[in-house]
């Protein structure tokens, strides 16, 4: 189930003095099953993009396509899409409101008519999947930790079902352990579902590390897009942006500016650490 | 005389199930010791739920220990009479930039915690204007909180601070609901201060990178504090803080992960610098 | 974007009412309002048209935002100037069908009509010209006398300006989690106004949460910030008087007295009002 968007346009204030572009012109398709990355500097108009991608916002111009179909098109069912494009916002903990975890995970699921058999059943796999234990379920969502709480509030959104996951910034005030799981799930959620996947980070390494392909926003324009490798070898452009490459990549530009002969446009450590061993002429581990 | 003594400084509470019923006790803090320099810039790393900030708490009395005692500047926290001296000598940064502005007006926020302590009107408005240009936001000095990125509302959260001519700034997580360009903003503000004003800082952070330039870092565990040292010393014991649920600098990982894979980069590297240094000296060696 | 809607209404100029101290304008506002009601004399009207126009020119606020706040009250108005109109007994003046306009109803409808709309003004042209918190500080010191007989003047003051500190917070709080809600396939717009309201249970439960969790974390800020309550406290802007301000008492002050006089000596009519 593809979305497309096309020529977006999402303008603050229209006609008024304080009419501000928040989107200008984007254009970029997500396949079926891609783990995509957005990055952008604070303003680039990241949020705003992805909430016209379940329909919660309107554009000024434009269209987005769901398999192929516009999504303001006549008798499009907006509900349907919001089961279909899953959207977990930042601290998505703050929307959490049932008496049991349980029953929060299900509220998704009862809105999209389904019957409590199935919507308990839809959310102790969601749990699973999240990596709540299982003694939580019947426990109150606020008696837990920070970082079980997210993972709740994601849960909440994986039992409905969806074809397309937007997480905005799902690592924001976690620690690095917490960081760590939280992407570890979504990869694995990625792999087992085989539901695509967005990711919105502020994080260069978790974006290297984890998605297959790039959209670069600045100032609400759609500056590039393409693998880590490609967007990450313009990190001199991207700094005028107010972003950067993951550190790895400095240091390998850095090793071959001093005359090695390294792959400068390597973006994850584990790549680096095996480039270098090889330039070194140190046998690889495995 | 040391800014901060703690001695076997300890924080139990007892936890109540929801008839009041006691289901439960937990050690927030265990048994402590601490000893903090005047004018040095202090980091305390752990894992949420390590108790760092519980610790960071009794620093300015908003809790008192349940075993042990902590002095600032020779006060035991303890004496309820020292209570206001100590929270003037001590002050505290939050995490939530939102929630610690009181002021609908940035120069009248920052003169809040002058006006709780009686001090005459021509004195605040010296102290907010120093304040003020020492955080460099005397620009913003008549906006509107609500319009300031985080990193500003942070700079404006620490120059109400410094309104009271503290010694010492505690600053609990300052940074973990900010951007990477907030947390710039943020942490340089900080070395700053330390630095040009010799103001003693207590950094309580899971960012690894704004620990770098710290004089000493202690790591806390389940309430103890479990590793303490140079910044070096902590970030070459990589397998150790992984334990802690903690992260290194990513010059330092690499470093790791290329010691581990053979090659003899020394311990103790924490930038990128000085690991690319380290790998082409090795490799001229060769 | 929520976070850029001004509370109140105050719009910024370099006004002479701008400049005045908060007490004046709630005071000056107050003896305004409670003059509307005691006369029914036309040149007191005119009088108070003449009081409020001269204020109106010199807030130099643009017009039409003192006619906005009528928009809130044209209902109010339209049922009062109906019933007075029809429904006052006395000298009929004209016919429609079965009703009767008397010369009474139609000056009762009138004076009604501008007495509330000089109100809406009136208390506009304060909330254009004073900023939430110039009020808080005005009323605090109007009513700081309270405090001997314990009323906690101080306090309610603080909780008003927090209050207004973190209402436009709360809006954009609010508007997240409706999204975050709606994005979880709930209807916050058909339904009956039962179904209506369960549909809230999602949106205020983590609204309050938050405002609690907000509330505590202030709380700690400001006992960071050496904060005990309104003893020993100074002020940074504290308010005081100048001349203007006693200006501003006298031609009031004066204004009230004349409305007075004329309203019970000086008797004119034109037509029959």
């Amino acid at each position: 189930m593809p979305i497309e968007i096309r020529n977006l346009n999402y303008t603050y204030g229209a006609g008024t003095c304080f009419e501000a572009h928040a989107l200008q012109n984007i254009s970029f398709t997500i396949p079926d099953g891609q783990f995509l990355g957005i990055i952008g500097h604070t303003g680039s108009g990241k949020s705003t993009l992805i909430q016209h991608l379940n329909g919660l916002v309107k554009p000024s111009s434009g269209d987005i396509l769901y398999n192929g179909v516009s999504i303001y098109s006549e008798n499009f069912s907006m509900r349907e899409l919001r089961q279909n494009v899953g959207l977990v916002f930042q601290y998505p903990e703050h929307q959490l409101f049932e008496e049991s975890v349980l029953k929060d995970v299900c509220f998704g699921p009862k809105n999209q008519g389904l019957s409590p058999a199935e919507c308990e059943e839809r959310a102790r796999e969601a749990l699973l999947l999240s990596g709540v234990p299982q003694e939580f379920y019947d426990s109150s969502p606020f008696e837990l930790s920070g970082g079980q709480k997210r993972r709740v509030a994601i849960a909440g959104v994986i039992a409905m079902h969806p074809k397309v996951l937007i997480l905005d910034e799902p690592t924001a005030g976690l620690d690095p352990s917490g960081r760590d799981e939280i992407l570890g799930q979504i990869r694995d959620l990625h792999q087992k579902t085989g539901m695509a996947v967005v990711l919105v980070s502020h994080s260069m390494e978790d974006v290297a590390e984890y998605v297959e392909r790039i959209v670069v926003l600045s100032d609400g324009v759609l500056f590039c897009e393409g693998t880590p490798r490609e967007v990450f070898r313009r990190y001199r452009e991207l700094e005028n942006l107010g972003l950067a490459a993951p550190q790895v990549t400095y240091i390998m530009h850095a090793l071959r500016d001093r005359g090695l002969p390294v792959d400068p446009d390597i973006t994850t450590m584990e790549e680096a650490t095996d480039e270098i061993c090889r330039v070194m002429g140190v046998e690889d581990a495995s | 005389m040391e800014m901060i003594h703690a001695d076997k400084l300890s924080y139990h509470y007892k936890i109540h199930d929801e008839e009041g019923r006691v289901t439960g006790s937990k050690t927030a803090v265990d048994s402590v010791d601490l000893d903090i320099a005047t004018g040095d810039f202090i980091a305390v790393l752990g894992h949420n739920g390590s108790g760092k900030s519980t610790l960071a708490k009794h620093i300015n009395a908003i809790l008192l220990p349940t075993g042990g005692s902590i002095w600032i500047r020779g006060m035991d926290t303890k004496d309820m009479a020292n209570l206001w001296e100590i929270r003037q000598t001590a002050g505290m940064v939050f995490q939530n930039p939102d929630n610690q502005i009181i002021g609908t007006v940035v120069e009248e926020d920052v003169g809040f915690g002058p006006e709780n302590i009686g001090i005459p009107t021509k004195e605040i408005w010296r102290r907010v204007d120093e304040s003020l240009k020492s955080v460099e936001m005397t620009k913003y000095r008549h906006a509107s909180p609500n319009k300031l990125s985080g990193g500003q509302k942070q700079r404006v959260a620490i120059a109400g601070v410094l309104a009271m001519r503290p010694r010492c700034i505690v600053l609990d997580e300052p940074t973990a609901m900010l951007d990477p360009a907030g947390r710039r903003e943020v942490i340089d503000t900080v070395k700053r201060l330390n630095k040009d004003e010799g103001i003693t800082v207590i950094l309580i952070t899971h960012y690894m990178d704004e620990v770098i330039s710290a004089d000493k870092v202690f790591v806390m565990d389940k309430g103890r504090i479990v590793m303490h040292g140079t910044p070096r010393e902590i970030f070459s014991q990589v397998e150790m803080l992984a334990g802690y649920g903690l992260d290194v600098p990513q010059a330092a990982k690499l470093a790791h992960e290329l010691r581990k894979r053979g090659l003899d980069i020394p311990a103790g590297i924490l930038t990128k610098d000085e690991l690319v240094e380290a790998v082409c000296r090795l490799k001229s060696g060769i | 974007m929520l976070r850029d809607i001004t509370l109140g209404q105050y719009y910024p100029a370099a006004g002479l009412l701008h400049r005045l101290d908060p007490r004046v304008k709630i005071v000056c506002t107050l003896i305004y309002l409670v003059s509307l009601f005691l006369f029914n004399n036309i040149i007191c009207y005119a009088a108070a048209t003449a009081f409020l126009i001269a204020v109106i020119l010199l807030s130099r606020v643009p017009i039409h935002f003192m006619v906005k706040g009528m928009k809130a009250i044209v209902v109010l108005l339209l049922i009062t100037v109906v019933f007075n109109l029809f429904l006052t007994q006395g000298t009929p003046l004209v016919h429609f069908w079965k009703l009767t306009i008397t010369e009474q109803g139609l000056r009762t409808a009138a004076f009604m009509a501008i007495r509330l709309m000089y109100l809406i003004i009136g208390a506009s042209v304060m909330t254009l010209t004073t900023t939430p918190n110039a009020l808080t500080d005005g009323l605090e010191e109007l009513l700081k006398p309270l405090s001997k007989i314990k009323v906690p003047v101080h306090e309610i003051a603080m909780m008003m300006s927090i209050a207004l500190r973190f209402i436009p917070i709360l809006m954009e709080e609010t508007d997240k989690i409706m999204k975050a809600q709606m994005a979880r396939g709930a209807d916050l717009e058909s339904g009956n106004i039962f179904q209506r309201a369960r549909a809230m249970v999602p949106i205020l439960v983590p609204l309050f949460i938050s405002a609690f969790r907000r509330a505590n974390d202030l709380a700690m800020a400001m006992e960071a910030r050496c904060y005990h309550g309104g003893d020993g406290r100074t002020k940074m802007k504290p308010l005081s008087y100048r001349c203007a301000d006693y200006t501003a008492y006298a031609v009031t002050a004066a204004y009230l007295a004349a409305v007075i006089t004329i309203g019970n000596t000086v008797h004119f009519h034109l037509w029959i009002f």
